[in-house]
Formats: C-alpha cells, sequence, structure tokens
C-alpha cells in the first residue's frame, strides 16, 4: 500500500493575471493530520478545490489518494471525504434520513448504509437519537456526527474546513478525540483553518502567505524555529509579510 | 458606578432557556468580556442590553438607563457592533461612514479624533464598496461606525469571529486604545485565548455565567495539578493514560493531553503504567483559561 | 434631524441606482408589458380579410362594401360565389365573409319603413379565435349599419372604443400591475434586506425612529414609480394612441394615491416577512395572483363568480383600474370615480395605520 496519499508538485492555479495558488508542493503521508493555514485570501480554498477534484490546475501535478488532480477528478471525489462547519447536514431531515442520504451519494449499498450507519451510532453513543431532527441537536453533536458522516464510505482522505470554531471546549475534545481515533485507524485528515489553536493538535501544519506554502514542519518544530510560543504567534510572524488582502 | 449592571435576567424562546438568570456588572472604563462558545447567549445579552428585545424576567440598566423602560435613552448612548457584518456592502467605506454619522446627527469631522486611529488604516480605500472589503477592514469600518457618535458604552458581538489572526491582534490593540478615552466596552468572542485582552471575564455555557473574574484570577481558580503528555501515538496515549489511577481527567490541547490528577497520583507510578508507550514525555504545564472553563463545564 | 433624514434617502437611492439590474428591470417592464399586450397579445380587430357573396351587385351592395373596403381595419378580398364560402374560410383567405340576401336594396329600404322582418345581410366569421371574431363581427355590423343605421332593424354600438382595441382595455391594467410590482414589491425587499443583512439591528440602536426610517424608504421608491407612471402615460398616448380625454391630471392624481396604497401595502409584508425570498413570495402570491385574477384586468368581474365578485372588492387594483379605464377610455373627468377614490383613500389609511403599528423598534 503506497503511504503517501496527498502529493503535490509545484500546483499553481491563476485567474487572469492573478496567480491563486504559486508553485505549492508538499506530501501527506497515511494517517497523518495535516494542517493547511492561511489567512484569508492567502489561496487556501483554491489550492484545496483543486485537491478536491472540484478545480483544473493550471499547472503543476498532485495526486489523491493515487487519482491524478487534472484528469481524474470524479474519482477522487468519490475516495474522499468532506466536512465545513458552514454546509454539513440538511436540519430538517432526522439524524438517520441525513446518513442515508450521504451513505447513498457515495454509492453505499442499502445494506452496507444499515450496517455502518448501525455502527457508527452505537460508538458515537447515539442510537437513541437516530429518529431525531438533525435541527434539534445541540451544535456539538452536529458537529461529531457530520464528521462521522463525512466517513461513512470510509474515503481516504477527509478534508475539514474550520471544523470546531465556535464549539465549547468539551466538545471540542470529543471531536478531536474522534479525529485522532479515525487518523490512528489509517484515514488521512486534511485540515483547512484559520483558527491557529486548531493548528496545535495537527501532525504537521503547513502556512500559506499569498498563495506560496512558507512553512512546513511539525507545530513543535515551527515554534522552535519561529522561537514562538504558539501557531498564532509563529503565523503572525509569517503572515505579516503578506501583500495581498482577500 | 456601574455602568452595565445586570441582575437576575433570562430568555427564552420557545423551551430553550437562551439565558438563565445572569448577573454581573461592570465598571466605567472597563474592557469586559463575554467569553463562551455558540449557543452561551452571548448575542441574546447584547440585544439585551442594547434594547432590542425585552426580557423574560430580571432586570438591566445600562449608563444608569433601564433596558425596559428607558431604552430611548440607552440608545443614543450605546455603539453596537452585531456578530455579522452589517454595513451596508453597495456603499462606499465613506458613504457608510457619512451615513452613520448623519443617523446619529454629528459629523464626521467632530468624532475625526476618536475614530481616526482605526479609520486611517482604512482610509487609503474610502472609495471603495465595503462588501469589497477584506475581513478585517470590514471589521475596522464596522467599529468606525459604532464609534461615530462618540459612545459611552460599546457592545462588541463576536467582533474577531472570522478574521485572521494579525487582524484579530489588531482588534484587541485597537481596543486596548479605546480604553483610554473612557470608554466601557463589553465584548464577547469565542476564543479562550483572547481572554487574556480583557480586564475581567465572564465565562458563559449553555445561558449562564460560570465564573467571573480577572483573566489571572480565573487562572488561579484551577487548584489542581496539570501536566502536559505526549507520546509518538497520541491516540493510545489519551485512553491509557485515563485508566491510571489517580487520574482526574485527560483530554487533548493541542500538541500535548493535559493530564488532571488528584490525591492517588504518583508521577513515577503513572509512567510505569505506560511504560509500553514509544516517547511518552511528562511535564507539569500552567493551566490556561480553557482548562478551566473545561473543569467548570464538568462539575 | 432634517440632516439625517435627507442622508436616509440619498442612501436608499444609492442603493437603487447601485443595482443596475433592478433598476433596468423596473424600467423595461412597464414598457415590455405595454408593447406585448398593446401589440403581440391582441384581442382586436385588425386585418380581417372580408370576401362578399352577392347575388345582385346593386348600388346598396357597392355601397356597403365600399365602406368596408375603406375601413382599415376590414381588407376587400373580393366576391365569391355562394359555394366557396366554406372553401374560402378554411384555406384562410378570407377571415370573414359577408352575404347579402336576394334584392338587397329593395328589402333594406323595406326593412327601414318596418315592413321587413327577416334578416338581409348574414355574417360568416371564421371563429377559431374566438375573441377577434366576437369582436370583429361586432365592429363589422355597426360599419355596414353605419350610413343605413336608422333602417337596421336592431342597434349595437361599440361607444368608446369602437374598433375594441384591447390596448385601451390592458393599459389601465398594466397600471394597476406595475405599480404593485414597483412600490410594493421592491419597498418590502428593501426592507427586509435590512433585517436580513443585519443592518436593521445598528439602526434600531440609534436614536433614529422607525417611522422616518420608513419614509426615508419610500421616497425614492415613490420616485421611480412617478417616473414609471410618465414613461407609461406617454407610451399609452404616442405608441398606442389611447385619447386619453377624460385629462391627464385625474389620471395622475388617482394614481399617486394608488401609488401610495401601494407603498403602504409594501411596508405590511415587510413587517410579516423576515427574509427577502419570502417578501417576494408573499407580493407575488398574495398581491399579484389577485390583481391578475379578481380586479377586471383579465376577466371582467360581472363574469367572475358571486363569491369572487365579493373578494375583488377588497382587492385595492379593482377600484383603480376601474377608476383609469373609466377615466381614460369614457374620458370622464375625476369627479365621476369620487366613489373609486374614497375607498382607495380609505384603504391607504388603514393599510399604512395597521403597519405602522406593527413595525415595532424591537427585534421581536
Amino acid at each position: 500500500m503506497n503511504d503517501i496519499v496527498i502529493s503535490v508538485r509545484d500546483l499553481t492555479k491563476r485567474f487572469g493575471d492573478f496567480t491563486a495558488v504559486d508553485h505549492i508542493s508538499f506530501d501527506v503521508r497515511r494517517g497523518e493530520i495535516f494542517g493547511f493555514l492561511g489567512a484569508n485570501g492567502a489561496g487556501k480554498t483554491t489550492a484545496m478545490r483543486m485537491l478536491c477534484g472540484l478545480s483544473y490546475p493550471t499547472s503543476g501535478s498532485g495526486t489523491v489518494a493515487g487519482f491524478d488532480v487534472r484528469t481524474e477528478g470524479e474519482l477522487i471525489k468519490r475516495h474522499i471525504g468532506y466536512m465545513s462547519q458552514r454546509f454539513s447536514l440538511y436540519n430538517d431531515l432526522t439524524v438517520w434520513e441525513n446518513m442515508r442520504l450521504f451513505a447513498g451519494i457515495y454509492g453505499l449499498t442499502a445494506k452496507q448504509t444499515n450496517e455502518r450507519a448501525t455502527e457508527l451510532l452505537e460508538r458515537l453513543n447515539f442510537s437513541s437519537e437516530r429518529n431525531t431532527l438533525v435541527g434539534s441537536l445541540p451544535l456539538g453533536w452536529k458537529q461529531k456526527l457530520s464528521f462521522v458522516i463525512a466517513t461513512i464510505h470510509r474515503p481516504d482522505v477527509v478534508f475539514l474546513d474550520e471544523p470546531t470554531g465556535g464549539v465549547d471546549p468539551v466538545t471540542r475534545r470529543q471531536f478531536w478525540e474522534m479525529i485522532y481515533e479515525a487518523a490512528e485507524n489509517g484515514t488521512t485528515i486534511f485540515v483547512t483553518t484559520h483558527y491557529m489553536d486548531e493548528a496545535e493538535y495537527c501532525t504537521r501544519a503547513s502556512i500559506m502567505v499569498d498563495g506560496k506554502v512558507c512553512a512546513l514542519d511539525t507545530p513543535a518544530r515551527l515554534k522552535q524555529q519561529f522561537a514562538a510560543e504558539s501557531m498564532d504567534e509563529v503565523f503572525r510572524t509569517l503572515a505579516r509579510g503578506a501583500q495581498r488582502g482577500e | 458606578m456601574a455602568v452595565i449592571e445586570v441582575q437576575n435576567l433570562s430568555k427564552s424562546y420557545g423551551n430553550v432557556k437562551a439565558l438563565d438568570g445572569v448577573s454581573f456588572s461592570v465598571e466605567r472604563g472597563e474592557l469586559f468580556g463575554l467569553i463562551g462558545p455558540d449557543g452561551a447567549g452571548k448575542t441574546t445579552l447584547f440585544r439585551l442590553l442594547t434594547t432590542l428585545i425585552n426580557p423574560d424576567s430580571g432586570s438591566a440598566t445600562v449608563d444608569g438607563y433601564d433596558i425596559r423602560d428607558e431604552y430611548l435613552a440607552i440608545r443614543s448612548r450605546v455603539g453596537y457592533m452585531p456578530g455579522r457584518f452589517s454595513l451596508y456592502p453597495d456603499l462606499s467605506v465613506e458613504e457608510n461612514l457619512q451615513f452613520f454619522a448623519a443617523m446619529f446627527g454629528v459629523t464626521m469631522e467632530e468624532s475625526y479624533e476618536l475614530i481616526a486611529p482605526i479609520y486611517k488604516q482604512i482610509e487609503p480605500f474610502r472609495k471603495r464598496r465595503a462588501g469589497k472589503l477584506s475581513g478585517g477592514m470590514k471589521q475596522k469600518l464596522a467599529l468606525s461606525c459604532a464609534l461615530i457618535h462618540n459612545p459611552g458604552v460599546l457592545f462588541l458581538d463576536e467582533p474577531t469571529t472570522g478574521v485572521d489572526a494579525v487582524s484579530r491582534s489588531e482588534f484587541w490593540d485597537m481596543l486596548a486604545g479605546l480604553k483610554e478615552h473612557g470608554i466601557t466596552i463589553l465584548v464577547s468572542t469565542p476564543y479562550m485565548d483572547e481572554a487574556s485582552r480583557c480586564d475581567r471575564i465572564a465565562l458563559c455555557c449553555e445561558g449562564r455565567i460560570l465564573e467571573i473574574d480577572t483573566p489571572e484570577g480565573i487562572v488561579q481558580g484551577f487548584d489542581r495539578p496539570l501536566y502536559g503528555i505526549s507520546a509518538k501515538n497520541m491516540f493510545a496515549l489519551l485512553e491509557r493514560a485515563r485508566e491510571v489511577n489517580g487520574v482526574v481527567d485527560c483530554y487533548p490541547f493541542g500538541e500535548k493531553h493535559h493530564l488532571v490528577v488528584g490525591d492517588g497520583f504518583d508521577e513515577k507510578k503513572f509512567r510505569n503504567a505506560l511504560a509500553d508507550i514509544e516517547g511518552i514525555e511528562i511535564s507539569t504545564v500552567k493551566p490556561t483559561i480553557e482548562d478551566m472553563f473545561i473543569k467548570l463545564m464538568k462539575r | 434631524m432634517e440632516r439625517n433624514f435627507a442622508s436616509f434617502v440619498k442612501k436608499e437611492s444609492l442603493h437603487i441606482l447601485r443595482d443596475t439590474r433592478t433598476m433596468l428591470v423596473v424600467m423595461l417592464i412597464p414598457i415590455i408589458l405595454m408593447i406585448l399586450f398593446g401589440f403581440a397579445i391582441s384581442t382586436e380587430v385588425n386585418n380581417v380579410n372580408v370576401a362578399v357573396v352577392a347575388p345582385e351587385r346593386t348600388d346598396g351592395v357597392h355601397d356597403a362594401v365600399e365602406r368596408l373596403a375603406q375601413n382599415g381595419y376590414f381588407t376587400f378580398k373580393g366576391y365569391i360565389s355562394q359555394n366557396e364560402i366554406d372553401q374560402c374560410l378554411r384555406s384562410g383567405k378570407a377571415n370573414a365573409v359577408v352575404v347579402f340576401a336576394q334584392g338587397y336594396d329593395r328589402r333594406a329600404a323595406q326593412a327601414a319603413a318596418g315592413i321587413e322582418t327577416k334578416p338581409i345581410i348574414q355574417l360568416i366569421f371564421d371563429a377559431s379565435n374566438v375573441n377577434t371574431a366576437g369582436s370583429a363581427s361586432a365592429y363589422m355590423q355597426s360599419v355596414l349599419l353605419g350610413t343605413a343605421s336608422q333602417q337596421a332593424m336592431f342597434e349595437t354600438r361599440m361607444l368608446f372604443n369602437p374598433q375594441m382595441k384591447s390596448a385601451y382595455n390592458f393599459v389601465p391594467g398594466i397600471m394597476g400591475l406595475i405599480f404593485i410590482l414597483v412600490c410594493a414589491m421592491m419597498t418590502s425587499v428593501s426592507i427586509v434586506r435590512e433585517k436580513e443583512v443585519g443592518t436593521m439591528e445598528v439602526l434600531l440602536v440609534s436614536p433614529v425612529r422607525p417611522v422616518k426610517i420608513i419614509f426615508a424608504k419610500m421616497i425614492p421608491y415613490f420616485a421611480i414609480s412617478c417616473i414609471v407612471l410618465v414613461t407609461i402615460l406617454l407610451l399609452a398616448r404616442y405608441l398606442l394612441g389611447v385619447p386619453m380625454t377624460g385629462g391627464v391630471c385625474g389620471i395622475f392624481s388617482l394614481s399617486l394615491l394608488y401609488l401610495l396604497l401601494s407603498l403602504s401595502l409594501g411596508l405590511l409584508v415587510s413587517t410579516i416577512a423576515t427574509t427577502q425570498v419570502a417578501a417576494l413570495l408573499i407580493s407575488a402570491m398574495v398581491m399579484m395572483m389577485p390583481i391578475l385574477m379578481l380586479s377586471g384586468m383579465l376577466f371582467p368581474i360581472e363574469n367572475l363568480p358571486i363569491f369572487f365578485q365579493v373578494v375583488s372588492n377588497i382587492v385595492p387594483a379593482r377600484w383603480y383600474i376601474d377608476a383609469v379605464r373609466k377615466m381614460m377610455i369614457q374620458g370622464l373627468p375625476i369627479m365621476a370615480v369620487w366613489k373609486n377614490c374614497v375607498i382607495l383613500l380609505g384603504m391607504t389609511a388603514v393599510i399604512l395605520a395597521v403597519s405602522l403599528k406593527k413595525f415595532k423598534d424591537k427585534l421581536e
């Protein structure tokens, strides 16, 4: 089994004469929690869209879960999971209906759906709530549920977009425990965020400024390198030099 | 005399208790922070104090005026920045400011001294439409607009949410500058790390206030030893550490797990129990506001 | 305080001017509707091809045919024989055939004297387009009987709009619709947008009273509606040739009242709706449908079931359209429609009062 799940070389995206993503290169290993950090407008979203097979690179190459980002976008979409804080679940559907819907989208059979959904709900200790409308759940539960749903088809990589912003500290820990567990079981976690304290939980973190990846290492070594107390400080040191806004 | 005085304030929406008997007071010139996650009731509290809604029970005064009976007096004395971007995106920076100035019956010149340190940063873009500004610049414009009539009290509802780390830090610097003018500021944030920038903070959760104190005072309230532990396999470490005798709590905290321990804890025994975990490291760490928050929530 | 009112109006105007697409739609919709209803969707008598069957081509017959041929709405296609009628209509060579009876001149004279009682002219129409056939037959009768009317056994005359030009009928209807669209829909959406974006929160936490916010919002939309009103009146007069003999002043003043009513309606909607989509839906469903169905714009009110006739009384557009019709087409002065004016005035007062009462200066 290939140990590199995401591999990117000189990936570039231009819109007219604006270079949103400027020759970025990195590798992400299986089971890693990879933090993809940057200010608003640094090019995070554009880069992630290319990795998810939603947009074609102008130049450069990359593979995600073994598929080429230039030619196999559809295959990539089937092998990744995606969770965003903004859009995750349908509030007017029940827990179970949401699970069934997303399992269906990823092409699971009815039998697979039943088995996995039951198992996941049990692990979440959430079986009693399967017929509850998602809209009436507390925020923390929604977030945990949407992570579970993003992994229902057992993807190689899960993309998390600012997963724990605004959640209370206790629920937040429970969420990171789930992520640790998923990573432990071999799922690669790709976290894009501009909340620097989320970065502290990552195995390795990259920081994007003005379309380029200008730092990439473990949080501990990054803090050492920039003589900083926290990732927030590391980020501020790097981002102050940024030329462009949003 | 307290500028903001809140007594036993409650507010429900349907059968959800958004605010459940909250009391506190804010002194003149104080920078008071409401720290808590989404759903803690922070926005409800702001809407009550800015007289946008009426409480179910309890009472509150702002600058000596009652929020229920004297709300018109309050409205001309406070500046308010709601949680979401609340300017006109199709008007330019300058037009937005002029509009809000006219609404309060002042001119930009009258308040220029107060807003200058903030406004100067966005002045080069004064002809740009507000909708085309970056997050940090929008926030500066919104703050300028809230300050245009030289209010005595400033209400800022999650001003730093969705704004990047650099702009967030700059924003807190600006608030520190406003304190010099004697403005009382009530600010809310979900970020624990911003709490240290306030004079006093209230930790809020699910419509209640867990604790009110200075940031240092809050941290001092954490009366148990706290360790930071790490290992190669963080997930296994977490599960195993919880089973060790004397461990009260263990939870992920960035690159380390925080380990809260009780009376029966012995560091040597702990190391022995987890000897098979590769690369284990243990050190004492200073508690943070977040540790205290977790402790209070679990109580 | 006057200054902040002026700056409010200015800000509102900027919103409108910067939203070029909406502006364009608002200005173009009336023009398009006028052209569409005025020309394309037409039930009027126009270009009716007429063939004539006359056993004897006497002077009387010639006279009658000449009158048809001279009329701009009919085209004389020539004489045919009795057995060609069916084929002629089927092939579309003619839309109508006029058949003169044997001894037309003589019997026409007898008819004038009251002796002859049987019909002496038969009109055969291609009625595949019912509306056109109906109006054309009526008009043709009036043309044929024109000079011989004193001899006719019955008399039908189309007053005011003898050609039954449909544009005449539609202009008041379009006005009734457009002003609701521009005033009610656009004001309600613009107020609700402030709620949705969150600026309403900031406005409320300020010394400005909501009443002021509302009136400042109404002014620019009122101005736009006035421009639209002038456009419609100009188009009606010069493009569609509506005579407006009753005086433009009356129509204009009544329309101003109707504008005010539409603005109040918009305000009422904005107090109910919390999202722009809801405001649009309410405007469309609750206001447009009754105007289209119950105002007499498309269907005459007298033809509606009794229940809907009663319901139509509360549709403001009904009273407005009816009054404009009377003034525009019948040429009546505004005094003749005083009842409509009073009703509209009453409705405006009630709606405005209700919505001002409902517009709270709190969020709940």
